[in-house]
């Protein structure tokens, strides 16, 4: 028996259990899966005194309403994103980036994230999951993951195996940044688009499409024309990967992304603005931006320090 | 042999074997790709093997392109396992509501479609890669008269058990995932089975298929 668990209002619109993700597993088609905001994820569970491979909730869009029974538990949740927690007849305004202690009966309801797709909660403790491979990490296109690879349903129970009672008062002063700019290095097949169609990519500003989920980002914007074919012999895949497909459109592989695909790669998004890449809502604006090897290198060895120092403030 | 390795991005290498696509070719793939699994290279996430290219991704906290990509020149390889031949026969049923694209297929080869049927049905594929989705096996080679290009603007949605072809080969979509093969027809046999951790793929690098055509009343009573 359980005796702490989360009884579930609404499940919002697509809240998942997700941790770090799986590896060594693209060669049989399954995706690396995962906090799609990396950064976000680990200081949830920073916020919350948990070690960082701690499964967490996340959620989309609208995040669950739940209603919480058992034993005191500390929660934090982050991202950019509009909450409440109900304690008897007290109604308290949500802040992200700050520990909060939940009490027996008390509610939380995660409204909606602000302008941006993805927000996170982590407890001070484990939910009771199931692992595969490795991971809890839910891919609802493939049902594998925890929750029998499903989103969180309404009407449903979410079970706490432990509580970490060491509760720690925890604050973080950060504001997530949006991106109009995503940074790219040019991809295997940069050389099968006309000039113009090189010039539309780095130059004109495209739009997220509403078909945008887990599994990838589809781009509109003025058509890339594709000047030796339009397919290719089909091969491996990773996330950030720009394919451009026969109609000319841009579709960015997102962290549940088919392991293997057959349209030409016209770049790759560099790994230090995948977190922000991901943020984007439908309707956003963004613009291609060029850089090399090198440079995206170094981007990420300070996107990364951010990430540590931001951390390690904690 | 890897012909050439460039960069794929800031975190992956990709490992070109050259333009071919036969078997040889995707032999050496598989090798590669078994002895440097074997190797178990700190920061290597994920090495995809596929018809003629190997993509290596990796931790770009752990270890980069540069320093990747030097082991990776200095690997030889050793003689490794043959690769198994299991056979499996897989029943299809090709009634209207599981054939999306066979009318496209009809216009684009220029071919009535129970030719095309006979065709596909007569054929026995070799499984070069799984993968795309969990479990999907990339079936070699069709014959020339029933390659076709993907549809220009994949589906978002294909059925589960939708057999699809493109160019030289055929698919199985192992569960509803977006798209862009030819749908021909549609398997009840489950193709990817999650709960077995080991060996979750019904078909495997190596392994020779074959199609059997059955009716929609067999479809329907199907049973493994």
């Amino acid at each position: 028996m359980n005796k702490n668990y989360f009884e579930i209002i609404r499940a919002g619109i697509n809240s998942t259990f997700q941790d770090l993700g799986r590896n060594h597993l693209y060669h049989i088609g399954i995706p690396f899966s995962g906090a799609m905001d990396n950064r976000n994820y680990l200081l949830a569970n920073k916020l919350t005194g948990n070690n960082h491979n701690h499964p967490v909730i996340e959620f989309a869009y609208q995040g669950p309403h739940l209603k919480y029974h058992g034993n005191p538990i500390n929660i934090a949740i982050t991202g950019d994103v509009n909450y409440e927690i109900k304690k008897g007849d007290n109604l308290i305004d949500g802040k992200c980036y700050q520990s909060f202690i939940l009490e027996n009966n008390d509610e939380l309801d995660i409204i909606s994230t602000n302008k941006s797709v993805y927000g996170y909660l982590a407890i001070s403790g484990t939910f009771d999951l199931k692992f595969q491979w490795s991971s809890c990490s839910t891919n609802t296109k493939a049902n594998i993951g925890s929750n029998n690879g499903k989103k969180l349903s309404n009407n449903q129970k979410i079970n706490i195996k432990e509580i970490n009672q060491n509760f720690v008062n925890t604050k973080l002063n950060y504001v997530n940044t949006k991106i109009e700019n995503i940074r790219v290095i040019k991809g295997t097949n940069f050389d099968y688009f006309s000039e113009e169609g090189k010039e539309i990519f780095f130059k004109n500003e495209f739009k997220v499409s509403k078909l945008s989920d887990r599994m990838g980002m589809r781009l509109e914007g003025k058509k890339i024309e594709n000047i030796v074919e339009t397919n290719i012999r089909s091969e491996g895949l990773i996330k950030g990967v720009i394919q451009v497909t026969a109609d000319g459109f841009p579709i960015i592989m997102l962290s549940d992304h088919g392991t293997i695909g057959g349209y030409p790669k016209i770049g790759v998004v560099i790994s230090a603005d995948y977190d922000k890449l991901v943020q984007l809502t439908p309707g956003s604006k963004v613009k291609f931006k060029d850089v090399d090897l090198n440079s995206a290198e170094t981007l990420f060895k300070l996107y990364d320090l951010e990430t540590q120092s931001l951390i390690s403030k904690i | 042999m890897i012909k050439n390795i460039s960069n794929l991005g800031d975190a992956a290498l990709y490992c070109d074997f050259g333009k071919e696509v036969n078997r040889e070719t995707n032999t050496q793939v598989i090798k590669y790709f078994k002895t440097i699994r074997k190797k178990n290279i700190l920061g290597v996430n994920n090495i995809t093997p596929s018809y003629n290219k190997l993509i290596i991704s990796f931790d770009l906290k752990k270890i980069n392109f540069d320093k990747l990509k030097k082991i990776i020149d200095s690997i030889e390889i050793t003689k490794s396992d043959n690769i198994q031949n299991k056979k499996f026969e897989i029943p299809v049923c090709c009634e209207k509501e599981f054939c999306l694209d066979i009318k496209r297929l009809e216009e684009i080869l220029n071919m009535k479609k129970e030719k095309i049927y006979e065709n596909f049905f007569e054929k026995e594929f070799f499984c070069y890669m799984t993968g795309f989705i969990a479990g999907m096996p990339f079936l070699g080679d069709l014959q020339e008269n029933l390659r076709a290009k993907r549809l220009d603007t994949p589906r978002v949605k294909v059925p589960k058990g939708s057999i699809g072809l493109t160019e030289q080969f055929a698919n199985i979509y192992t569960f509803e995932s977006p798209g862009g093969w030819n749908i021909i027809g549609n398997t009840p046999l489950n193709i990817f089975d999650n709960s077995k951790e080991k060996e979750p793929n019904l078909i495997n690098p190596g392994d020779l298929v074959t199609f059997k055509r059955i009716t929609k009343e067999k479809y329907l009573n199907y049973h493994e």
